[in-house]
């Protein structure tokens, strides 16, 4: 039988690649078998099965499928944003297979219903696996505690009022002691609202420069303070959103020396653009927590070298191009971050010597579903078939028009990028096959 | 050309000779003045915009005369009397301008930046009339004007700007203006007002929160209004404590250097900012930069329509 892209076989062969698996690279080439949506097998060479159809991987990097713990796919509620299933095709486009979805949607996602409903929404997409998080307050308004207990059990895998913080202190203590007990962590959106409020970029040079108002580090060093504190006490697991400071980076690598448990995220924005981006007034500059200085930029870099930021997240936001058409000052905050994070990974840490290739695939696949303890992100016999062809090397601009994306809010329009997620596979079944410069 | 651009968005855009050159225009204007007939035809059948996203009085007064004097045909609008709702993004309104075929459009705005899109999505010049923050322009040249009129030449002059630094968008424009010039430029008033990124905008930029120090060797004060709406007791404690710790009062006047003056871009807060027998005193210069104001604006509408300063001098001089 032979290989067809347009049929994709129930078994296949994928030869002539380099599996990347725990944060190593193959060095000599090897294969990947999947029957039924499992991994049947994988190591190096290329075995010969008879009747069983080759892919030919043309020397192109297998790892396993992506999995962002931090998407906002709008749904419900913002759909001319993003849908469930236009952010799956982006997902699917970035090499992701599993996306962990924030409940900040209209109405929030505050039930086990509305976390039944997410998952179904997903499963009908099938692009990607759909884990949502709940909101630790009803209608994230930050008063009281939603029913954790039901909203696990309907499969939500943390809690968190992203896009706002917990502003009450013993909320968020009862919250991780909670939650903690259920053993899912409290995701914190780690802003002092009292410092930064009404900001809109950063603090410091370029925000006294442009005279935008500017939202200080402090803002967010002493909400990751009080948060670990509070976790520390509580003995819950605190999972700390969108890292951007050096001074937040610091206080996480002391409290994991520590014993706390405690683990963190960051973006790709964080890890390579700094606020002098926001130099020419361009909203998609504009996020929250805001690009920071080079110093905060490198250091974020550094944590997730040494492994004090567990893993990568996009922090996916979607906006209107009418939304971000506002003023700087009026715009909303957030930019999509799917379609480009590999690629991000490989020009701002592979290339820089932060990461080596497998280093960067860990932070994008292993690391996080460990965070969350998802059943997702690893390569193994016996286990599901979710994985991408990678090309570490290809060149590419990132263009409006090629987003998957219902929006085109990316930070890195026009700007060229390396590397460039080639095939996704979930369950073994093609979610996404690259044909930028492909002639049709 | 004095001006090889389409808009005027701030002074951090404009090189030295650019700025000489617009007041250069505005001095042969300010000569217009005092003529019995103070318009010149010069801008005849050309319509200017005037768009103001936040009351103002006395600049868009100060760019109208300047419109009239040059015989522009002139729409006056604001989002406060108009059909332009709030929600509509900007784009919508420079949409709507854009279809109304005119020629310039003067733009005030309370966004930082504000101005500068306008400008890359209209093919008409703009002029930013003071965007959010950010700069002001107009009354960065007018203050400059007026300083160069008592000083000359700005090289090593020392320029003390005091009040509320962060977010007034006239300190700007000054200071990227008067470094320009090879002025000095000291910034004054509480830390809470002058943050200290600001000394980094140029190496003879400093930033000097004691009001005495501040003064005690300067050519010019040029005194903020302050805002008295902002801050909500966060960035000071109250007027009165404004006015002992860094107003212009009689004694800071009487130990400045003998020829030193005293600006302000107006509406003063009698004795808050400036004590009034300062404002009314002979050391400042307020309505000669009202003056300079009108003279400055029509430079900059003249330069930008494609003004040929040869012409000019034959009709105005
Ligand atoms: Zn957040």
């Amino acid at each position: 039988m032979e290989w067809s892209w347009e049929r994709i076989p129930a078994e296949y062969l994928v030869t002539d690649v380099f599996v990347c698996r725990q944060g190593k690279v193959g060095k000599r080439k090897g294969f990947l078998h999947v029957k039924r949506g499992r991994v049947e097998g994988l190591g190096v060479g290329a075995p010969t099965l008879e009747g069983v159809p080759v892919l030919d991987g043309g020397g192109l990097v297998l790892a396993p499928g992506f999995v962002d713990l931090h998407v906002h796919f709008r749904e419900p509620g913002g759909e001319e944003k993003e849908t469930v299933a236009s952010g799956s095709r982006a997902a699917a486009a970035g090499g992701f297979t599993s996306v962990v979805t924030m409940p900040n949607t209209d109405p929030a996602i505050d039930n086990a219903g509305m976390v039944r409903y997410l998952i179904q929404r997903g499963n009908e997409a099938g692009l990607v696996r759909v884990f949502p998080t709940g909101a630790v307050s009803p209608g994230r308004r930050g008063e009281g505690m939603c029913e954790f207990g039901a909203m696990v059990e309907a499969g939500a895998v943390g809690f968190t009022d992203d896009g706002s913080p917990v502003r009450d202190g013993s909320l968020m203590s009862g919250a991780l002691k909670y939650a903690g007990h259920l053993g899912v962590p409290v995701i914190t959106h780690a802003e002092d609202t009292t410092i930064t409020g009404g900001g809109c970029m950063h603090a410091g040079y370029w925000s006294a420069r442009l005279g935008l108002a500017g939202m200080p580090r402090a803002g967010e060093d002493a909400a990751v303070f009080r948060d670990i504190e509070l976790a520390r006490a509580a003995g819950g697991h605190l999972h700390v959103a969108h890292v951007s400071t050096k001074g937040a980076v610091e206080i996480i690598r002391r409290a994991k020396a520590e014993g706390v448990r405690v683990t963190a995220e960051a973006t790709p924005h964080h890890f390579s653009l700094d606020h002098a981006r926001c130099r020419d007034f361009s909203p998609l500059f504009k996020m929250s927590p805001p690009l920071r200085e080079p110093d905060d930029v490198n250091a974020v870099a550094e944590g997730l070298a040494d492994g004090t930021i567990d893993c990568i997240a996009t922090d996916h936001a979607p906006h209107t191009a009418t939304e971000k058409e506002y003023q700087f000052d009026q715009a909303p905050f957030g930019v999509v971050g799917l379609e480009t994070a590999f690629a991000v990974g490989v020009t701002y840490l592979v290339r820089t010597g932060v990461l080596d290739l497998g280093g960067l695939v860990a932070c994008l696949a292993e690391r996080p579903a460990r965070v969350l303890n998802l059943p997702a992100g690893g390569l193994d016999e016996g286990g599901e078939a979710d994985f991408v062809l990678l090309d570490p090397e290809q060149e590419w601009t990132v263009q409006a028009a090629d987003l998957r994306s219902r929006s085109r809010n990316s930070a890195y329009l026009g700007e060229t990028l390396r590397g460039r997620v080639k095939a996704t596979f979930l369950r073994g079944r093609l979610t996404w096959r690259d044909r930028l410069g492909v002639q049709e | 050309m004095i001006l090889q651009r389409k808009d005027v968005l701030g002074l951090e855009d404009l090189s030295a000779e650019e700025i000489l050159g617009t007041l250069d225009i505005a001095g042969r204007f300010r000569a217009v003045f005092d003529r019995p007939v103070r318009s010149v035809p010069i801008m005849r059948g050309r319509t200017v915009v005037n768009f103001f996203h936040e009351p103002s009085t006395r600049t868009r007064i100060s760019f109208e005369l300047a419109e009239k004097r040059l015989s522009a045909d002139i729409v006056n609008f604001s989002t406060v009397d108009s059909s332009f709702k709030k929600g509509e993004t900007l784009r919508d309104t420079a949409e709507n301008l854009a279809a109304m075929k005119i020629d310039m459009l003067v733009i005030r705005h309370s966004s930082s930046g504000a101005a500068r899109y306008l400008a890359e999505v209209l093919k008409c010049s703009v002029i930013n009339a003071g965007d959010g923050a950010h700069e002001h322009p107009t009354q960065g040249l007018l203050d400059i004007m007026t300083m160069r009129q008592r000083l000359g030449d700005l090289r090593g002059r020392k320029v003390t700007i005091i009040g509320d630094i962060a977010h007034s968008r006239v300190a700007r424009s000054n200071i990227w203006g008067l470094t320009k010039l090879g002025a000095e430029v000291t910034l004054c008033g509480p830390p809470t007002m002058v943050p200290g990124a600001l000394a980094k905008l140029g190496e003879h930029v400093k930033v000097e929160h004691d009001l005495k120090r501040a003064v005690a060797d300067a050519d010019v004060l040029n005194v903020l209004r302050i805002q008295l709406e902002r801050g909500a007791g966060k960035a000071f404690p109250g007027n009165r404590e404004y006015h002992r710790m860094y107003g212009i009062t009689g004694d800071v006047v009487r130990g400045l250097k003998p020829e030193a003056f005293i600006m302000h871009p107006g509406p003063m807060n009698r004795d808050v900012e400036i004590a009034s027998e300062v404002a009314d005193g002979p050391r400042q210069v307020i309505l000669d930069q009202v003056a300079n104001g009108v003279a400055v604006r029509m430079a900059l509408i003249y330069l930008l329509s494609g003004g040929d300063p040869g012409a000019l001098a034959g009709g105005a001089q």
